[in-house]
């Protein structure tokens, strides 16, 4: 019993750890248009571009987008 | 109680740190040779191109720059091939359907691979897509290329030039 609880401690400690994100030549689900948070892509740069310069912050994301892990 | 615990937590890091993949192919290394079928089903061996300069091409359907690499990796084959020079192209699509609708918009004139298993890229340890390994005669990657901008093409050029003329030598 207490070795099944050390277990359990162990595999809830290490969490999603164990799982690899998928690699870079994995991403062709992700690439697609209904996969992306943004509705225009464009758009989104667009509003990107002006909440940066107004806030005067550096951007903390980029617009991505693509899945192909190159931008 | 103790030990029990204490190899629980040492399990926990093992698998956190289990997540770490292969070492990223660089310039300087041995290209990690590789047997792929082409559309028709015949295997291409990358140790059997030694003695030639390769230039190997990750790529898949749904990847923008790949598009762009495209025509430029056409127009290297067409002016070196002759020369001692090929590309291979390892298409990493899941689905062959989508690689073929990019073929008949982007027709290539060099060899074209597949695999669907991404075997091969992890043997590279692609870092992002598309990555290009530029290999020298000997059979050593002497450049890598991640990503594909029109930027890209006249120092590519270059390198391939410089290869072929040491390959010559």
């Amino acid at each position: 019993m207490r070795k099944l609880i050390a277990l359990g401690i162990a595999l809830a400690l290490s969490g999603c750890a164990s799982f690899d994100p998928p690699k870079p030549w994995e991403r062709g689900e992700l690439a697609k248009p209904s996969m992306q948070f943004d509705y225009d892509r464009l758009d989104a740069r667009t509003q990107i571009h002006i909440y940066t310069s107004k806030e005067a912050a550096s951007g903390g994301y980029g617009v991505g987008g693509g899945g192909c892990g190159c931008n | 109680m103790k030990t029990n615990l204490a190899s629980a937590l040492a399990l926990a890091a093992a698998l956190a740190l289990g997540a770490t993949g292969a070492h990223a192919v660089d310039a300087g290394a041995p290209a990690p040779n590789f047997t792929l079928p082409n559309a028709k089903g015949e295997a291409v061996t990358l140790d059997r191109l030694r003695g030639k300069v390769v230039y190997v091409d990750f790529w898949a359907s749904w990847c923008g720059p790949c598009r762009r690499s495209f025509p430029w990796m056409n127009e290297m084959q067409q002016k070196y091939g002759a020369k001692g020079f090929t590309v291979v192209a390892i298409n990493v699509d899941k689905k062959r359907a989508d690689a073929d609708k990019f073929l008949a918009l982007l027709p290539a004139n060099f060899p074209v691979v597949y695999d669907e298993a991404g075997t091969t890229p992890a043997a590279f340890a692609v870092q992002g897509m598309p990555s290009s390994y530029l290999i020298d005669a000997r059979g050593n990657v002497s450049f890598v290329e991640r990503g594909f901008t029109d930027e890209s093409r006249g120092p590519l050029e270059e390198r391939v030039k410089a290869l072929l003329a040491a390959a010559a030598k």
